[in-house]
């Protein structure tokens, strides 16, 4: 028997990149396949090909052995492959009925049947576990559950395929549990699942097979459970064994300099939470998505400010009403979101990495040009940073070197405590080294490193000591010598931290 | 010196976007038409009014300018040229008040109606389009209310200040071309703003906050207080406006006086390189702007009289002509290689 969908040596070119060349994947009928490798491998591209939203250069996409091609989303549909994006596509403003039916509403004369669209919709939503009311507005619905809503959507479209795009980035520990629970249930109805995720433990739980893609290309497949292991998987994912991020050395920790005592966010405020953080040192909060982590960073930085609680820097206690606050503290954060929160991505590199010392620089109101161009030039070389000039806009630069522009925006300022959420995030395994060689020489200079990860490895090779949080409290700390995916997980999903085994 | 002259050439350099060399070519095409179909057009007295009216209505936008930076807008600068307009000989002329007296006043008005403006969409987070669209409506009912719609003037008096508004210095000797003076208080308000805009900390926070509020927060930079600003520089320049206008005209009917100024201000300042979506404009380009919405207006009335009831239409039409040639550019640029995907 064929398999279901079967893509044949795809290829798929963009301006000044290779995407893709030469990948071949197949799912077949009831089958649970996830698809790795790092940012940049062409995973979201191999899926949009599947999915008819862009179209291959060569090679040939075959549905129950027949060839297709697909000409728009439609034609996949069709086929039965439907996407989930990563980014829900939902109404907000309609019910679950409407979202369901989305632009196949069942209608006579141009009015919408509202009973039978009820109806339906109520079968396909229990079909995803949810035994709600049909007429129910989504946004009472938190996110994990929409979702689900999401998913019932795709299956009234008589989906065989759903192609998922990590599924489970937003969603709670909770949340992900039902959300296998809906796969494994589709699986057995014979419904089949590509799967992309960067949570390895996820994979090895859910998957039957997984596909490894490396730089547009087939970097190894793993054919049955059995062999689905973490090392493998990132062997196959990195192409080397994982010494690139061997652990640095630590350096000798100095006076405490951030100094938190039961800072009470306006996200949990029924948990105070205490830290307290030394010069030198790099301190790693890990957790699940929603476990309070980017708030409280926030709320340090006083963007969201505290409901209760003290902090002190370097033994002087602040009021951290406004980031202005937080940054006279001697406090600089990269945020979570850098296209949005840490840049200006029209303004030039020169003018980005200057906006928070221009005040300071300035003579009675006046931009000190020269002072600003000094800081590029004494920058860009410093960090690295790949630039054609300090007169680039930003938004044109790559991933990496936008966080490094925010970096070197704050250590213009010269601040005593680093806070960085996510500071790796969507960027590249070279960048990511030199990131973490940078927070390094940093902490090297004294500096407080206080970063939140949800990537297990950049916990576990920057850290020199990890705090984890369970829904909006530290439910441990772990010693470097203590530290270990294990203990950290067991900590992130609310358990003790002491190994049973 | 070598120095001054590279910062010179800096400045200008970075104000004449390709943007602004294209409106620059349509100003000079459309009076090139003018002078060609009008023997008028090139007369002293009217290249006069050109530059006198280009002034009057650039002040307005470049008030307008700092708002549409910040992704604002303000519609309630006509009505407040109309308030100030009716006030001012209201003040002098029917209660007697002192000229300095009666300046301040209606200067200190505009200021705190912008502040009204400010706190309401700062603070309480009201839509800019909805609070000064309000003001439009508020400020011209209050001036023809508090005049009974009767229209006001300076009548023979207040010669000394109406000069600020109606002087001309003939700077090319006797019967040649005469400088209105509110070309000097154009003048200075624009290089006031263009140093503002371009040379200080806080005309780059505009900026960074026009493009992107939520970075230039995170960055400790206080947008409110920034944006507060921005609608109190609107309505100052507004009623600085107001006041030239009726000091010129020396009658204002409270119906009619400065009845959709916001347009052309706001018209004037995209066409002069203002995205409506913010962060972006200069001040020379505010200058050209109003100088081409005024050339039309004056191609209308010399060249096509008959068609003075449509010039609204043919404005409208310069106007949606310049953004649509703008955006096809911008969408060619984007399309070259190398720019990003």
């Amino acid at each position: 028997m064929p398999p279901l969908v079967e893509a044949r040596g795809i290829g798929k070119q963009f301006p000044g990149v290779r995407a893709l060349d030469d990948v071949s994947l197949s799912v077949g009928t009831g089958e649970v396949v996830a698809l790795i490798g790092e940012n940049g491998a062409g995973k979201s591209t191999l899926l949009k090909i599947l999915a008819g939203v862009q179209s291959p250069d060569s090679g040939s996409l075959l549905v129950d052995g027949q060839p297709v091609r697909f000409r728009g989303v439609q034609d996949a549909l069709g086929a039965g492959i439907a996407l989930i994006h990563q980014e829900l596509n939902l109404a907000d403003n309609l019910d679950l009925a409407g979202n369901v039916f989305l632009g196949r509403e069942p209608r006579r004369a141009g009015f919408i049947r509202t009973a039978q669209m009820h109806r339906e919709a109520a079968e396909w939503l229990r079909m995803v576990g949810l035994n709600l009311d049909p007429a129910m507005p989504l946004s009472h619905l938190p996110i994990g559950r929409q979702q689900l809503v999401e998913i019932a959507k795709a299956l009234s479209t008589r989906a065989r395929l759903l192609i998922m795009d990590e599924p489970t980035s937003s969603l709670s520990a909770r949340e992900t549990e039902t959300l296998f629970a809906v796969v494994r249930q589709l699986r057995a109805s014979g419904v089949s699942v590509l799967w992309i995720s960067h949570r390895l433990g996820e994979v090895k739980e859910l998957a039957d097979r997984v596909v490894v893609l490396r730089d547009g290309r087939n970097a190894g497949e793993i054919p049955d459970r059995s062999g689905i292991e973490h090392d493998t998987m990132i062997r196959m994912m990195v192409g080397r064994d994982v010494d690139r991020l061997a652990r640095r050395p630590s350096h000798p920790p100095g006076e405490v300099v951030l100094e938190v005592e039961g800072l009470r966010t306006p996200a949990h405020p029924q948990h105070p939470v205490s830290l307290s953080l030394r010069g030198g040192e790099i301190v790693g909060i890990a957790g699940l998505v929603g476990a309070g982590r980017t708030e409280l960073l926030t709320t340090l930085f006083g963007v969201t400010p505290a409901v209760g609680g003290r902090v002190a820097v370097a033994g002087r206690p602040v009021d951290l009403r406004t980031p202005r606050d937080a940054i006279r503290a001697g406090m600089a954060l990269v945020p979570e979101d850098r296209k949005h929160q840490g840049l200006i991505l029209e303004m030039a590199v020169r003018e980005n990495m200057s906006l928070v010392s221009l005040w300071p620089e300035s003579h009675a109101g006046f931009v000190d040009s020269r002072a600003e161009r000094r800081l590029a030039e004494q920058m860009i070389p410093a960090l690295a940073i790949k630039t054609p000039g300090d007169r680039q806009a930003v938004q044109f630069l790559s991933g990496g070197n936008q966080q490094k522009v925010v970096l070197a925006k704050w250590l213009a300022l010269k601040p005593k405590v680093l806070l960085l959420d996510e500071p790796t995030r969507g960027i590249d395994v070279g960048a990511k080294a030199e990131i973490y060689d940078l927070v390094h020489r940093l902490a090297g200079q004294g500096l407080a490193v206080l970063f939140v990860s949800s990537e297990m490895e950049e916990i576990l090779s920057l850290a020199d000591r990890a705090l984890v949080m369970h829904e909006g409290r530290i439910a441990g700390g772990l010693a470097r010598h203590d530290l270990s995916e294990e203990r950290v997980m067991r900590l992130a999903a609310g358990g003790t931290g002491r190994q049973s085994a | 010196m070598k120095g001054l002259a590279l910062a010179a050439t800096q400045v200008v350099r970075s104000a004449v976007s390709p943007k602004i060399l294209g409106i620059i070519g349509l100003l000079a095409a459309v009076c090139l038409y003018t002078a060609l179909a009008s023997p008028n057009f090139l007369k002293v007295g009217n290249l006069e009014n050109v530059v006198h009216r280009t002034a009057l209505f650039g002040i307005l936008s470049i008030g307008v300018a700092f708002v549409i930076i910040t992704g604002g807008i303000d519609l309630s600068i006509g009505s407040v040229v109309c308030l100030v307009g009716v006030l001012l000989p209201w003040l002098l002329v029917d209660h007697g008040w002192s000229v300095p007296m009666a300046v301040a006043f209606v200067l200190g008005l505009g200021a705190v109606i912008g502040l009204v403006h400010g706190l309401l969409v700062t603070r309480l987070g009201l839509q800019p389009f909805v609070v000064t669209l309000c003001g439009l409506l508020i400020y011209r009912g209050v001036a023809r209310g508090i005049t009974q719609d009767q229209s006001q003037g300076f009548g023979t008096g207040y010669k000394g200040l109406r000069a600020l508004a109606t002087e001309r210095f003939p700077i090319f000797g006797e019967g040649g071309f005469e400088l209105p003076a509110t070309t000097l208080v154009f003048l200075v308000i624009a290089v006031a703003a263009a140093i503002f805009l371009n040379r200080t900390v806080w005309g780059r926070y505009l900026l960074a906050l026009g493009r992107n509020e939520q970075a230039a927060q995170y960055s400790g930079i206080n947008t409110g207080r920034m944006k507060l600003l921005a609608y109190v520089m609107s309505s100052t320049l507004a009623a600085i406006g107001g006041m030239l206008f009726v000091l010129d005209i020396n009658a204002a009917q409270p119906s009619d006086f400065g009845n959709f100024y916001e347009l052309y201000a706001i018209a004037a300042a995209v066409l002069g390189g203002c995205s409506l979506r913010g962060g972006e404009g200069s001040i020379l380009g505010l200058l050209v702007g109003s100088a081409l919405m005024v050339v039309i207006s004056n191609m209308i009335n010399l060249v096509h009289p008959r068609y003075q009831n449509v010039e609204f239409a043919i404005i409208g039409g310069v106007i949606l002509a310049g953004v649509i040639a703008d955006e096809l550019v911008r969408r060619a640029a984007r399309r070259r290689p190398g720019s990003g995907s």
